[in-house]
């Protein structure tokens, strides 16, 4: 039954998808970064926005949707969730950067659909807290029905995830056999500068060898040293072809980590969670660090017990580049409600709310070119609601990715309507046979 | 020197005479110029509140108010009743990984004895942020095992378990056994499900006998009385009616179990969780059992039922006629139980419908209409002043009245912003 529901909706998705041309037609346009339009259309051609504002030409045969009175808005980001993987922690080893979230895809990850549903188009899908280093994470669009491969946006930064605090420490892990290093934050802080002077000390290892080898007189013998893939990330976040995105709690964690990027000379893009942002504003604004926070979730372990729902307007306005997260596959189809609760704690106003889940993300992920508002020139990925989106009585009616509709309440409905009739059949049918 | 002396003594008074207004109410408040909406009956327009001793005294819009009353200017804010959380671990759980600060499930099978409330703290940081967003009372509840407990309803005011309690019991909570696998929980094999069914009937039958024969030995003081049974104890107002019962059942299979149980039983039901209630909705409606949700922050269990079957549940059941109520099933996020109303509307229930879920309905269940879930004549004064829609995410909470009295709506939230605004 599952499989016939899902192979349904995957044969659905060709009826109604609409190719790479669509024009959305009188919405009330929410930019996020460039003001409202409150009777506007959306032209996208080939998966690009190519228009946008009132009474837009229809192009001939192009798709239309028809958007009157619903508000559209540019797809949701989430900045850090663990959906669409077969495996979340490669928990064996406390240091695993050579770990790639690409080599683990699972296009058939129903939280696709989920995440669809809550006009959500991009995610950045993580490797976990298990580990001080963990592995490479990975951006992604919504592109449920297609391939792992057709999923990967090329454009984003490459990231690698950190965590500190009681996930690494293993803090709440009950009944573990042998105690894995670290046990403490003196051990985890401590065993990631092992890794990087590792890795400092095998950049250097190569750079001799190559300068031996091109000098004009190379020694004889010469071997190069021994390729290590775990080294090789590492360098590539030393030499700033990654940026680390670090799962931190604690203010003074944090602070520890980046005192440790600046010994290493490597860039903290965003610490993830971080609870206790507020406390420490001036260090992250000056330092240039996003966060990728909860609204309110806390109290959930000690490391998250003073997370007030203030955090993430508190730090916005303090300069701090903040963007809501889901971390799973329920949370990603309501970030528009929490959006609106930075409204309510802290004061943000609509578009600076609505920044955290579109354009703010799009930034901390190297993005905003593409996506995070609605601009001519950026991707067509689109969320139409029927109400205003910050409105807890809100609903996402539809979810576009470069054009295509991939989310569509009304056509689930009616293939529901059609299953339910089907079931109902089936069951007289039963009925009829036993008399 | 002295004058400055003056000056801290003037605001010592001041910050003293503050707090004590806080604990002390004055004779008679008088809301004034708020939009209200009792719920039960007509919302009025620019009405008046009349609060005296605790309770509300008159409500409408030609209210004379009295000479010395406390005037609150209200126009312009929405005046609600207090909200009623129906599932909650307010006070039971501080921080859900410390074992230590979680009291709210006991080891063991068969606990009716112990009651919620007697594990309730006071001062948990949990409750001034519920309150704070409107929330008034709450029922709190044990869980684990197949009994649970005795569950409780609370105000979210007062320094003690006894200034906090309303009532001790509320209800009895069985944790129905399940043959679905169902969040996380394991499918059991139906012959074990069915084994605990029969246990449990079993327990209710001994309770039964156990209550006949001490009945019989407090007529006649010659005969014995049997041994004390602290299980049976504490069963029999459930098994004579008078204590309600709250099962928790999810799948449909399951909720149609429960009804027979319950009737067979004739136990005062109350079903809680039912997320797959839309599937037996006429089911359940003609049981007239009552339900109270769970928190909608769910997937449901099975992908066949559709994205929103958690959503549209509550929307299905109300149009079958089931009497309803939402909750929170959370302590950190108790706060949240407008919005899970909320949801809800945005999937087919009435709004107003919504309203009464977290308001009315959920006082009837409880059996404490009488006294709270609606702005009523004689009512407790549990009040709430908005300036919105108190369903609505960016709604802003004014002054939220429990029994009369004008509560604090800092908590932990504000005390710690506030401590590190001073550090720049």
């Amino acid at each position: 039954m599952l499989r016939f529901f899902v192979l349904s909706s995957l044969a659905a998705f060709s009826c109604f998808s609409f190719g790479q041309n669509l024009l959305i037609k009188n919405g009330i346009i929410l930019t996020v970064t460039k003001g409202t339009i409150p009777k506007g259309d959306v032209l996208i051609i080939g998966g690009i926005i190519k228009q946008i504002g009132e009474n837009i030409p229809a192009p001939e045969g192009i798709k239309i949707i028809d958007a009157t009175g619903k508000y559209v808005i540019p797809g949701i980001i989430d900045s850090h969730t663990h959906i669409a993987l077969i495996g979340t922690n490669e928990s064996s080893e406390p240091i695993t950067p050579e770990v790639k979230m690409r080599d683990v895809l699972n296009a058939e990850d129903t939280s696709i659909y989920t995440a669809l549903s809550g006009g959500v188009t991009m995610v950045h899908t993580m490797h976990g807290s298990a580990n001080p280093i963990g592995g490479e994470n990975i951006v992604l669009k919504m592109k449920w029905g297609k391939t792992s491969e057709e999923m990967i946006v090329h454009e984003a930064l490459r990231t690698l995830k950190f965590a500190l605090g009681e996930n690494p420490k293993q803090a709440n892990v009950a009944g573990m056999g042998t105690l894995r290093y670290p046990q403490s934050r003196m051990g985890v802080n401590a065993i990631i500068r092992r890794e990087l002077s590792k890795a400092k000390n095998y950049m250097e290892q190569w750079d001799r060898y190559l300068r031996a080898k091109r000098s004009k007189n190379p020694p004889k013998n010469l071997t190069p040293p021994r390729k290590d893939l775990r080294m090789e990330q590492l360098a590539d976040l030393l030499r700033g072809k990654m940026v680390a995105r670090c799962h931190s709690y604690r203010a003074d964690e944090s602070l520890e980590f980046v005192s440790l990027s600046k010994e290493f000379g490597f860039k903290v893009a965003c610490f993830e969670h971080i609870p206790e942002a507020f406390k420490i504003t001036k260090e992250l604004a000056a330092e240039g660090i996003g966060i990728s926070i909860f609204l309110d979730s806390w109290a959930y372990k000690v490391e998250a017990s003073e997370g007030i729902a203030y955090n993430a307007a508190y730090c916005t306005q303090k300069g701090i580049l903040v963007s809501l997260n889901s971390d799973g596959g329920e949370r990603i189809r309501r970030l528009f409600n929490d959006a609106a609760k930075a409204m309510k704690y802290g004061g943000l106003s609509e578009d600076e709310a609505l920044k955290l889940v579109t354009i703010n993300p799009a930034v901390q992920l190297g993005v905003d070119r593409i996506a995070g508002s609605l601009e001519v020139g950026k991707q067509g990925d689109i969320a139409i609601f029927n109400e205003h989106p910050l409105s807890a009585y809100t609903r996402c009616d539809m979810t576009i990715i470069e054009g295509d509709v991939y989310f569509d309440r009304a056509q689930y409905l009616k293939e529901r309507e059609e299953m339910e009739k089907k079931k109902k059949e089936d069951e007289l049918k039963k009925k009829g046979g036993k008399k | 020197m002295r004058k400055r002396a003056f000056i801290f003594a003037a605001i010592f008074v001041l910050c003293l005479s503050f707090s004590l207004a806080q604990e002390k109410s004055p004779r008679i408040i008088a809301i004034k110029g708020a939009k209200i909406i009792p719920v039960v009956g007509e919302d009025i327009e620019e009405g008046i509140i009349l609060i005296k001793e605790g309770k509300i005294d008159d409500v409408g819009k030609a209210v004379t108010i009295p000479a010395d009353a406390q005037v609150i200017e209200a126009k312009g804010l929405f005046a609600y009743p207090g909200m009623i959380d129906s599932f909650s671990f307010l006070g039971l759980q501080e921080i859900t990984a410390v074992r230590a600060t979680v009291d709210s499930s006991e080891t063991g099978r068969f606990n009716p004895q112990v009651r919620a409330v007697e594990a309730l703290r006071p001062d948990s940081m949990h409750i001034p942020v519920a309150r704070a967003n409107g929330i008034t009372a709450a029922v709190v509840i044990p869980t684990g095992g197949l009994i649970s407990g005795q569950a409780g309803l609370i105000r979210l005011a007062g320094w003690t378990p006894d200034e906090m309690v309303v009532k001790n019991s509320v209800a009895m909570h069985i944790q129905f056994p399940s043959i679905s696998r169902f969040r996380g929980r394991e499918a059991q094999p139906r012959e074990e499900t069915s084994k605990q069914v029969e246990e449990l009937r079993e327990l209710l039958k001994k309770a039964r006998s156990y209550q006949k024969i001490k009945e019989v030995a407090q007529k006649n003081t010659l005969l014995p009385l049997p041994e004390f049974d602290e299980t049976l104890e504490f069963l029999i107002p459930v098994v004579n009616g008078q204590l309600p019962v709250i099962i928790s059942v999810q799948a449909d299979n399951d909720i149609k179990t429960a009804i027979k149980f319950a009737k067979d039983e004739k136990l005062r039901a109350i079903l809680f969780g039912v997320t797959e209630g839309w599937k037996v909705a006429e089911e359940i409606k003609n049981s007239g059992i009552p339900v109270v949700f769970g928190s909608l922050y769910a997937m449901p269990s099975k992908w066949d039922d559709g994205y929103d079957a958690i959503y549209r549940n509550p929307g299905v059941l109300a149009k079958a006629g089931v009497k309803f109520a939402f909750s929170s099933s959370s302590a950190s996020l108790a706060k949240d139980l407008p919005y899970h109303a909320a949801k809800a509307a945005a999937f087919g229930l009435d709004r107003r419908e919504a309203l009464k879920g977290v308001t009315i309905y959920p006082a009837q269940i409880f059996g404490v209409d009488e006294m709270m879930g609606s702005l009523e004549k004689g009512k407790k004064a549990n009040i709430v002043l908005a300036d919105g829609d108190i369903l609505e995410l960016r709604t802003n909470i004014k002054h939220v009245f429990i029994e009369g009295k004008d509560t604090k709506l800092s908590s932990i939230y504000e005390e710690l912003l506030e401590k590190f605004k001073k550090r720049y």
